[in-house]
């Protein structure tokens, strides 16, 4: 393998759980739910998934249960944010909080143990490509899940009835309502999907990125994913491109101080979160376009009126 | 935080039931990270346990752990300070100037800081000569490294960390004079993902030799995946790369925090800076592995020499990286220079960050 595949496959790993994590977010935020708990869904994700892994000793199990955990941790915020209406913003933040913590409880008695990592799954023939055939077929399993969720959200959000009713319920819930659609049960569905890929991200953290299971080991994740949706102006495969720029940029840094760049290293450091900020101006100069993508009742709680 | 909170709590019940007991000196630790972080912290809280075990009943230890440098920091330590402790350690160089703040507010407490430069007439530093052991890793990365070249894998530019790459480097070129290394700055003590990164980054561009200043395993991790040796950081790592680890430098604070506590029992505690090594114990080799019997020797025999002091990895002659003199022929380095040490010495291929 040569240098380009090489940094280009790190890009990947890092890019993943951010995408996977963002991706779902996507898809609640469309819904007209903001949930700020990723962080909090990432790292119980995590800390189950390698829980599950170890003691099992199937990585798949530990991550579908990472998956599972995400999801029913989600419920939580589900249930008090769309049957009790409380405040979203505070909601998600306790979320995140209430994670790191238990999380941390949950794997105390893992730390510093070797993990159960996730193998490689090369695909016949087309992983015999040159150059790509490595890169793109030949990764573990949640690698081809991210990609092959940023396509089907896509596909499902704009080509199918259910998507077009989950992102009418995110512009207007109470017309939404009216025509008689069911706002509560879509977004209680939305969120346990975006718990899902947010508890996936954290079974990749700990299982294929470092394959170890540290406290506060999404170190900020959840957030850089909340931000990639607005940087992606909900729409998927922005989504893609701006993770994979980030995961480009982060790893870029790291090669050009081993490359002895003179460029100081706080600045290399700082420099993912500047292109985000640069694109992300870029991208909402056509004022018209951004609002329409964005879901009018983001954030709004919906109390049906019969 | 949730955890944070719930030892806040702990350390509040377990004040009042202090009263009981009145002989007890309570000593308390305020972490940067997890006591169970594999690294920096766990080698503290090891330090922590081995005085609790050493007087039983007539200490008390209290810690907060993750607690973030800054302002927060600065809370942590007061409360730790009107809990009743005695004896506060604050174990993170980013703790020093809250610990000087809390320090005036509570003149009757003394605390010690870890790895600052600031003193007072309570507040005590201590330290550990870590560049020692880095020096005696450098040699055997010159041994053992087939390439010439090591990855460094570095969190801030502070002078403990650049005294680290400076000791490294020259260990290695004393034994092989064309020995690079290359720096990567993580710009964080703990960021397992990021760790991770550079250490593929820093493979990926051709070393085959890896050290860290961070304290997660994830490096050692990805060095044991792609089949280079690496040096553990702060705890014995061997678990992270049994076959991967040459060896460790281990910080043992036990011996010291015992020290220290018996003076505040005997009133005999005064303020001072506190630089121990090698021979003090504050700072032990993991065991040699990994490498041929010669290279073991060499090093045992090498850490013998800079235990007493024999061997001084800043001896000169060295020059500064841009070919200036530091230090003449035979000429050593002050303890003034190195803690305050923010330039590199010949061949670290990296730019110092201001």
């Amino acid at each position: 393998m040569d240098l380009t595949q090489a940094v280009i496959l790190t890009i990947m790993t890092a890019a993943t759980p951010l995408l996977l994590a963002a991706i779902g977010e996507l898809v609640v935020e469309r819904s007209g739910v903001l949930n700020l708990g990723v962080e909090g869904m990432i790292i119980m994700g995590a800390a189950v998934a390698f829980a599950v892994a170890k003691l099992s000793g199937n990585p798949y199990l530990g991550a579908l249960c990472g998956a599972l955990t995400g999801a029913a941790f989600s419920l939580l915020f589900g249930f008090l944010t769309l049957t009790l209406v409380t405040n979203q913003v505070a909601t998600g933040l306790s979320l995140t909080i209430l994670g790191l913590g238990l999380s941390g409880m949950i794997g105390e008695s893992f730390v510093g143990q070797a993990g159960v990592p996730l193998n490689e799954i090369a695909i016949p023939v087309l992983s015999s490509i040159p150059f790509i055939g490595p890169l793109l077929f030949n990764q573990d399993i949640i690698f081809y899940i991210s990609i092959l969720l940023i396509f089907g959200v896509s596909w499902f959000l704009f080509r199918t009835r259910a998507g077009l009713r989950l992102r009418a319920i995110g512009d207007n819930h109470h017309s939404a309502h009216a025509l008689g659609t069911p706002v509560i049960r879509t977004r209680y569905l939305a969120v346990m999907f975006g718990g899902a890929c947010a508890g996936l991200a954290g079974a990749q953290l700990c299982l294929v990125y470092t394959p170890q299971w540290v406290e506060n080991m999404s170190a900020g994740r959840g957030w850089i994913a909340l931000a990639l949706v607005v940087f992606g102006s909900w729409r998927p495969l922005r989504v893609l491109a701006g993770a994979y720029l980030f995961g480009a940029v982060t790893i870029g840094q790291l090669h050009a101080q081993a490359l002895g760049v003179a460029i100081p290293s706080q600045f290399l450091s700082a420099l993912p979160y500047l292109a985000t900020i640069v694109v992300l101006v870029l991208i909402s100069r056509n004022r018209r376009l951004t609002l329409m993508n964005t879901p009018a009742c983001l954030g709004q709680g919906f109390v049906p009126d019969r | 935080m949730k955890k944070y909170i719930l030892a806040m709590s702990a350390a509040a019940l377990i004040s009042m039931t202090a009263g009981a007991a009145q002989a007890a000196t309570k000593v308390c630790f305020l972490y940067v990270g997890s006591k169970t972080d594999g690294g920096w912290t766990q080698a503290h809280d090891i330090g922590r346990q081995e005085l609790q075990n050493h007087f039983g009943d007539k200490v008390e230890t209290v810690y907060l752990e993750n607690v973030p440098e800054g302002p927060d920091a600065e809370r942590a330590i007061e409360r730790l300070a009107r809990s009743g402790c005695e004896l506060v350690f604050t174990t993170s160089f980013g703790f020093m100037d809250p610990t000087i703040k809390a320090a005036e507010k509570f003149p009757d407490v003394k605390f010690e800081h870890a790895t600052g430069y600031k003193t007072a007439d309570n507040v005590t530093t201590y330290n550990s000569r870590f560049y020692q052991g880095r020096y005696i890793s450098g040699m055997i990365a010159g041994k053992v490294s087939e390439k010439g070249v090591a990855g460094y894998i570095a969190s801030f530019p502070i002078p403990e960390v650049v005294q680290g790459i400076n000791a490294f480097l020259l260990g290695a070129q004393s034994v092989n004079p064309d020995f690079t290394i290359k720096v990567v700055w993580v710009n964080s003590w703990f960021d397992p993902g990021k760790e991770a990164d550079a250490a593929k980054a820093l493979i990926d561009q051709g070393v085959d030799i890896l050290t860290q200043h961070t304290d997660s395993t994830a490096p050692m991790q990805v060095a044991a995946e792609r089949g280079i040796k690496a040096f553990g950081q702060a705890s014995d790592m061997i678990e992270a790369g049994p076959e991967t680890q040459l060896t460790a430098i281990v910080d043992t604070w036990g011996p010291y925090y015992i020290k220290r506590t018996q003076a505040v029992m005997d009133g005999t505690w005064e303020s001072l800076s506190s630089w121990d090594g090698l021979a003090e114990g504050i700072l032990t080799m993991a065991p040699y592995t990994n490498m041929p019997d010669d290279v073991k020797q060499m090093a045992e025999e090498l850490e013998a020499k800079v235990a007493t002091g024999e061997v001084n990895p800043f001896t000169g002659p060295i020059n500064k990286q841009d070919g200036s003199v530091w230090l003449k022929e035979g000429e050593v380095s002050d303890d003034g220079t190195l803690l305050g040490m923010n330039f590199y010495v010949e061949g670290v291929d990296d730019q110092l960050p201001n």
